[in-house]
């Protein structure tokens, strides 16, 4: 199997985008990619997506960003993982250049949730979840973290507050993001009077809803050149599941689907979890940030909260986390999120961030994309090829 | 909500009705065609007892469509005494008084409706297991 890189990235701003649909997002992504890589065509497209069906009446949206991206003819397909939808495209993107079947791949993530009324979206999201045991006993995508959140603060003594030190950081960043959706930090007594939403998660745990798009192009290594002066090597791109239902999992606290997928990633780029730089983890709620760093290898099973608030997860710290405000702070237009990380982690190892979020010395970047609880993780390694 | 899904599923939303796998004896909650544990494919039919406690639990302020009239309410996952844990909401108790551990009990009760003329949705749902001397027993 041939190595394959990164050689264009484009996303548009991750805002409520009332004046833009679905396909307008992800053209625009696309187009912006296709830029960075100076091409004007490719094989494939591999669309992640997850509820353009449910929200905008919409399926078959491969073949349709494909033509409305002036790409009519080629090869496009959507690709769905609930909120994990965006790197699953990836992967398939990676492993059809990888195979050699295909010269040069687009994956683009999109997603437009604020189409309907927010009744309509709530509904919509919950079906990430399974429908016939979760969703019908009144549990909202929010109320199932709330269970982790819980348990998680009675297990392991962890107080609510302190959890603020996870949305403090992701505002921080996003400041610094002009594509992010809020610019405006959180304090802890903000986070502290949030209104509930699911007891004990609240407004500043919960990541925003949102519409946006994010694409990259990738093509074999040894190509690389042609494209790009900074072209970043996709050193892995990994799939773990686990169960759907929260409730079939022998320790809820423990994300095997997170485990899984990172091992593998870790295993297929040669790499320990200290060696990663950056970490884009997919903070939907400030728990998931904290099960996905355990699960993740780089803290112990109930220290990540604590290291949190010892300042390991900032810019400067351990290990920096949503330095450019990770689901919290940019958003999560839930089936492009997985592509914004990963264009989050080229930017860092382009060197090509804002000052006031730059990670010295970074050979690794990681972005970790969830669906649902945990069901669908995808991990994906980039490394640094230009000095 | 259709109506053949639901009536598809009564003997889960009714009776608690799930498998036990013939080779190893683990219970799995919903009925599974393959035994996670084994992989085995030899299941039967296994009601569940409904006994059990709370492993963790929220309480839902705002609430998915279909449920905005019953807020506040609790939702919890409770591990039953099979050692299979379920997701169902709580009922018969101030949201005040839940805690993780405490022991409840299956009852049969309303889970929705769909606007007047719609279907009414009926399934298993929780209730603290008041003074109920096993229950007292375990709880220490
Ligand atoms: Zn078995």
């Amino acid at each position: 199997m041939r190595d394959v890189a990164i050689v264009g990235i484009g996303q548009t701003p991750v805002r409520e985008h009332w004046d833009r649909g679905l396909r307008d997002l992800a053209v625009e992504a696309v187009l912006a990619a296709m830029d960075d890589a100076h091409v004007r065509r490719a094989d494939a497209l591999y669309v992640g997506n997850m509820l353009s069906g449910t929200l905008s009446f919409q399926e078959h949206v491969g073949a349709l960003i494909a033509e409305y991206a002036g790409l009519e003819g080629i090869e496009a397909v959507k690709v769905e993982a609930a909120c994990g939808s965006a790197a699953a495209a990836l992967r398939q993107a990676v492993l059809a250049v990888q195979s050699g079947q295909v010269e040069v791949a687009i994956a683009v993530g999109v997603e437009k949730l604020t189409e309907l009324a927010s009744k309509c979206t709530t509904n919509a999201l919950a079906m990430a979840a399974d429908a016939d045991y979760e969703a019908v006993m009144g549990l909202s995508f929010v109320a199932i973290n709330a269970l982790l959140m819980r348990r998680y603060m009675y297990e392991y003594g962890v107080s609510k507050e302190d959890f603020a030190a996870f949305t403090v950081n992701a505002h921080a960043n996003a400041r610094h993001n002009p594509f992010a959706m809020f610019h405006t930090p959180v304090t802890r007594e903000q986070y502290a009077a949030a209104k509930m939403i699911a007891d004990p998660i609240n407004l500043l745990d919960s990541s925003p809803v949102s519409d946006g798009a994010a694409a990259v192009v990738i093509v074999p290594a040894e190509r690389a050149r042609e494209f790009s002066d900074k072209p970043v090597r996709v050193a892995a791109c990994e799939v773990g599941t686990d169960t759907v239902a929260l409730d079939n999992r022998a320790n809820p606290l423990w994300l095997k689907g997170v485990e899984r997928s990172a091992r593998r990633a870790y295993r297929r780029a040669g790499v320990e979890p200290q060696d990663i730089g950056v970490f884009e983890v997919h903070d939907a709620f400030s728990i998931m940030a904290a099960l996905s760093l355990e699960a993740s290898g780089l803290a112990e099973p109930g220290t990540a909260v604590r290291l949190a608030n010892e300042g390991a997860i900032t810019p400067t710290g351990q290990f920096p986390i949503a330095t450019m405000g990770g689901l919290k702070g940019r958003g999560h237009p839930v089936g492009a999120t997985g592509l914004y990380q990963v264009v989050e982690c080229v930017l860092h190892l382009r060197d090509e961030v804002p000052d006031a979020v730059r990670v010295e010395g970074v050979q690794y970047a990681m972005a970790q994309n969830i669906g649902g609880s945990g069901a669908t993780v995808i991990t994906t390694l980039l490394e640094r090829l230009i000095t | 909500m259709d109506i053949p899904r639901n009536w598809r599923l009564r003997d889960q939303r009714y009776r608690l009705q799930g498998t036990r796998c013939a080779s190893c004896g683990a219970h799995h909650f919903p009925p599974r065609p393959v035994c996670p544990r084994c992989r085995g494919r030899h299941v039967e039919p296994y009601r569940f007892t409904g006994r059990g406690r709370v492993y963790s639990y929220t309480v839902v302020y705002q609430a998915p469509e279909g449920f905005e009239q019953y807020v506040p309410y609790v939702v919890a996952l409770v591990d039953l005494e099979e050692g299979v844990r379920v997701t169902a909401q709580l009922t018969d108790v101030d949201p005040e008084e839940v805690a993780i551990g405490m022991p409840v009990e299956m009852v049969l009760r309303k889970l929705g409706e769909e606007g007047e003329r719609g279907l009414i949705l009926y399934g298993y749902k929780f209730r603290p297991r008041i003074g109920d001397p096993k229950g007292e027993a375990e709880s220490d």
